[in-house]
């Protein structure tokens, strides 16, 4: 299935290296604007802590520009830039809603609580080292194929830390947190990662049986009931998951990620028609009967009922907004219940209005797009899955947290990719990215490991012209 | 392989748009319901912050916003709070708002449609929106005498412009300071506002136009009226007036206040009988002319209609269907006929100005912050109450009660005033009401007033509108004439 160089042209593969920096630069201007516009309306003076920030988001980006430049020259260009602009907006933001709190709670004659913001640049340092971890160490994806089963074991160990008793802690109902050394995490965010690395070393050797056995009905590929085995056992998990850790939008995360890779594996709909009727069929069920999922139905159907859920503050910011916004700093999305992390979306619709959350959904279909034409554009099938996972999994789960956050679909506590306050979803979603540009290398590298050309050569070729 | 990525790009792609399309729903068109909910403390906290115009008299504020350093950012603040609370209303948090503040809410903050254009200007000069500044017809003076004169005494007076309908004074007893309403520290504003409305005095009660009384004597001006409308009387014409009316119906008599016949007359005049106030002889009148044509007439000075909007005022009453005992009664402004000080004002302001009574408001002008006029308001005629030569007839019969009969006490040296006296009962256990109705001067009216006192704090046989209620009406007139 591998794509060799069909076409009879030749293209000159160009690194692309340049516009990353352009685009960065853009990125880290857009930030470092929100971050200064912030600072002057909301106390009047550009924020001593501007050179702290974008000192840091600034120097953070460059490092992963320079470990690309020498170490994957020919990755895609345009994801680090949607990275570092996401995350640079999220700590604004999170910035912001700091102010907002600590001014709330100085007019109440409290002292004002200890500040996120400079946390979750920290969290960005941590994410961003991973990120160059992977770049350095991982020279060729396929090396993680060997690892696919020890994957899928430390995926499934991540997936269930949470019920070790002691260890993990039920934060809103959902049962997805672990307490360590003083500090939380949500191992899932991993798990999501070393599933999909095991999901598809599974099903490049699988796809095969998988693919070929089978009758039709109704005009579909239906599989053997024998090889329904895989899809049973993630589907129970799946359910396990929601379940026992109360978390309708893991769960959908994992079974969704697994399904998808089996419909790009085999090519085969019948997949996605029996995984979506089996899931639909267990959340059904969940719902009737576990109350905590019929809470959160009813928080969705419902949302202003008189125990207002969460939902009721975010989408109140959210209308407040409006189509333009109220302008960073001059909204009030303080008052949204988890403003900094489930809710940073709702804050950016306060401030930023309807133009700012489609211009930030629109980041994300970048990433996500340029993350599936990597897997297009990959030669080999194990890359693809991977690839297709790992943009999947951002689809998936941008689509789970803003769906509910802002009532589309009942409220699920997955993170905000890159934004949301939290360390381990903003560390895992860096070491995505590290792997998506990792395989976009490999994928846009010449075939022939001729001398790469760069930006900069043509220029010189150009110029002698 | 390739294919089924591109489907799920595309499939991706749908999720995204879905996502788009709800919160464009949710953004663009259900903002205003949302944002209209009571418990949107978001809009209420953003409302409160706003740097809301003034309430002026003239050029000088009366409510105005002035910096904090809170989280609200502008501190609403009245002068003179407890003078003008019953115009001015009050501003909180907690307890959303009255008078002008509620009734000019859309300009005072800035968000009314006229004022759109001004939004977009501070929006692009980024100013902090600024609302309108609503200027009243008040006259400063005339407010200020009114206060003082009721002093501690419950009761209200309405001074009006009779040319115009412009409010001059609009003035409550006992009152209460709107700046502790306002107050940001919201443990005191609800204190205050606990410790208000549990008062037995009624301090938010706005007495002068929220408060029915029956107008006792004050309304024979109303029976008079109707009677020379209707062309069988005239100011000279005699009018059965014994000491005791026997009423048909009924073993109870009306009588006269000082149980004699009228003016020393069992058939005084109509001039006579409105001098000393006659019961009985209004009494006669009111069965003569029936209920209708006395509603009618009612009706011509404003009852039944709700005036001054711009404060909610409540609308003055006649009876519907009395019998005769009961119209007898009405007749001199007892039985179920309730009017509001405002009401009582407007029949004065009306027999001023030649029988046009003409429409009461309160808001002269609204401007923007740099002094473009928004909005300006222009007398407006309301019914022709009377004819001009009636009007002429019924000011000389005032002017006789101010000058000889039971309104000596509202005479003011050089002015011609010309008024009328009421004293209203309700019950036999509390005191009556002591009324005074008046203009100046008579012969070219700048000023017309109405004053009741509720609760004079004085014996029951003290009570009577001249001796207690003139004098407060007589300083009123006074500080608008500039006397």
């Amino acid at each position: 299935m591998s794509i060799a160089s069909t076409s009879v042209i030749q293209i000159i593969p160009r690194t692309r290296r340049g516009v990353e920096l352009m685009l960065l630069i853009v990125a880290i201007g857009v930030s470092v604007g929100a971050y200064v516009n912030i600072g002057i309306t909301v106390q009047d003076k550009v924020p001593a802590s501007t050179g702290y920030y974008a000192a840091g988001i600034g120097l953070l980006a460059l490092i992963a520009h320079l470990a690309l430049r020498y170490r994957a020259p020919y990755a895609d260009p345009v994801l680090l830039p949607c990275a570092v602009l996401l995350n640079g907006l999220g700590v604004a933001m999170i910035h912001r809603i700091d102010l907002g709190l600590a001014a709330t709670r100085v007019a109440k004659g409290l002292n004002p609580k200890a500040a996120a913001a400079p946390q979750q640049i920290t969290w960005t340092a941590v994410g961003v080292v991973l990120f160059l971890l992977v770049i350095l160490l991982i020279r060729d994806h396929r090396r993680l194929q060997a690892l696919t089963y020890t994957a899928g074991l430390a995926g499934l160990v991540l997936l269930v830390l949470p019920l070790v008793p002691g260890l993990g802690v039920e934060v809103n109902g959902a049962r997805i947190w672990i307490h360590l050394a003083g500090m939380s995490f949500q191992p899932g965010e991993f798990a999501k990662v070393c599933l999909v690395v095991f999901f598809a070393g599974y099903l490049v050797v699988k796809r095969d049986v998988l693919t070929l056995a089978g009758h039709r009905f109704l005009g579909l590929d239906l599989p053997r009931a024998r090889d329904l085995g895989p899809i049973g056992v993630a589907w129970a998990v799946s359910l396990g998951v929601l379940v026992f850790e109360k978390d309708l939008g893991s769960s959908l995360l994992f079974f969704g990620l697994f399904l998808f890779l089996l419909y790009v594996a085999t090519e085969r709909a019948g997949w996605l028609i029996i995984g979506f009727l089996l899931f639909a069929g267990g959340a059904f069920f969940a719902s009737q009967t576990f109350s905590h999922v019929q809470a959160r139905v009813d928080g969705w159907l419902n949302p202003f009922a008189e125990d207002r859920g969460q939902v009721a503050t975010g989408l109140m910011g959210q209308a407040w907004g409006g189509i333009l916004g109220r302008g960073l700093g001059q909204g009030r999305p303080d008052l949204t219940l988890y403003g900094q992390s489930d809710f940073i979306i709702s804050s950016f619709g306060e401030e930023l209005g309807l133009t700012g959350i489609i211009a930030i959904i629109l980041i994300y279909t970048l990433i996500i797009e340029r993350g599936l034409r990597t897997a297009l554009g990959c030669r080999d099938i194990f890359g693809k899955l991977i690839a297709t996972g790992l943009a999947m999994s951002f689809a998936l789960q941008v689509f789970v947290i803003v769906g509910g956050v802002t009532g589309l679909i009942p409220l699920t506590g997955l993170a905000t990719p890159f934004m949301a306050l939290g360390g381990t979803s903003l560390v895992a979603n860096w070491a995505i990215i590290a792997l998506l540009l990792r395989i976009s290398d490999q994928a846009r590298r010449p075939q022939t490991p001729a001398a790469p050309v760069s930006d900069e050569t043509i220029a010189m070729a150009v110029q002698k012209q | 392989m390739n294919s089924a990525i591109r489907r799920l790009a595309v499939g991706a792609i749908i999720l995204m748009l879905a996502l788009m399309a709800n919160s464009t729903y949710l953004q663009a068109f259900r903002s205003n319901e949302l944002n209209g909910r009571n418990d949107n403390t978001r809009v209420r906290d953003e409302q409160f912050s706003v740097n809301r115009g003034p309430i002026l008299i003239g050029s000088s504020p009366i409510a105005q916003s002035k910096e904090t350093n809170d989280q609200y950012k502008y501190q609403r603040t009245y002068s003179d709070g407890p003078l003008y609370a019953p115009v001015t209303g009050y501003y909180s948090f907690q307890f959303g708002r009255g008078g002008i503040e509620l009734n000019q809410n859309s300009e005072l903050n800035g968000s009314d449609p006229s004022l759109a254009f001004r939004r977009v200007v501070d929006v692009l000069t980024d100013r902090r929106q600024q609302g309108a500044s609503v200027t009243l017809t008040l006259n400063a003076a005339a407010q200020q005498a009114a206060y003082n004169a009721l002093g501690s005494k419950k009761g209200a007076v309405v001074a009006l412009d009779p040319k115009t309908g412009k409010v001059l004074a609009l003035v409550s007893r006992p009152s209460y300071d709107p700046n502790l309403l306002a107050s940001h520290d919201l443990g005191k504003a609800s204190d205050a506002w606990k410790r208000l409305n549990a008062s037995d005095d009624r301090p938010m009660s706005n007495r002068a136009i929220k408060e029915l009384y029956p107008p006792g004597s004050t309304f024979k001006l109303v029976t008079t009226a109707a009677a020379l409308s209707s062309g069988k009387y005239k100011p000279d014409t005699a009018v059965h007036s014994p000491a005791q009316l026997p009423l048909p119906q009924t073993t109870v008599p009306l009588v006269n206040e000082n149980g004699k016949n009228c003016g020393g007359s069992d058939n005084a005049t109509l001039t006579v009988a409105l001098r000393w106030s006659c019961n009985t002889a209004f009494g006669t009148i009111g069965l003569d002319l029936k209920a209708d044509a006395l509603r009618e007439q009612a009706e011509k000075f404003g009852f039944g209609e709700r005036q001054l909007p711009e404060l909610g005022a409540v609308a003055s009453q006649f009876p519907g269907d009395p019998n005769e005992p009961q119209i007898a009664q009405s007749a001199i402004g007892q039985f179920d006929v309730r009017a509001t000080p405002l009401q009582m004002a407007m029949v004065a302001a009306g027999i001023a100005n030649k029988g046009e009574v003409m429409k009461p408001y309160l808001v002269q002008s609204v401007r923007t912050g740099d002094l473009k006029t928004i909005s300006e308001t222009k007398p407006e005629a309301l019914h022709q109450a009377v004819s001009p030569e009636v009007a002429a007839q019924l000011t000389a019969m005032m002017t006789d009660v101010v000058n000889n009969g039971t309104g000596k006490p509202g005479r003011i040296d050089g002015v011609q005033v010309a008024g009328k006296t009421g004293t209203a009962q309700t019950s036999k256990e509390r005191p009556p009401f002591a009324w005074f109705t008046a203009f100046a001067p008579a012969d070219n009216p700048q000023v017309a007033v109405a004053v009741i006192i509720e609760d004079a704090g004085v014996k029951r046989d003290e009570i009577a509108g001249g001796t207690l209620a003139a004098p407060v009406a007589k300083k009123v007139m006074e500080a608008v004439l500039g006397r």
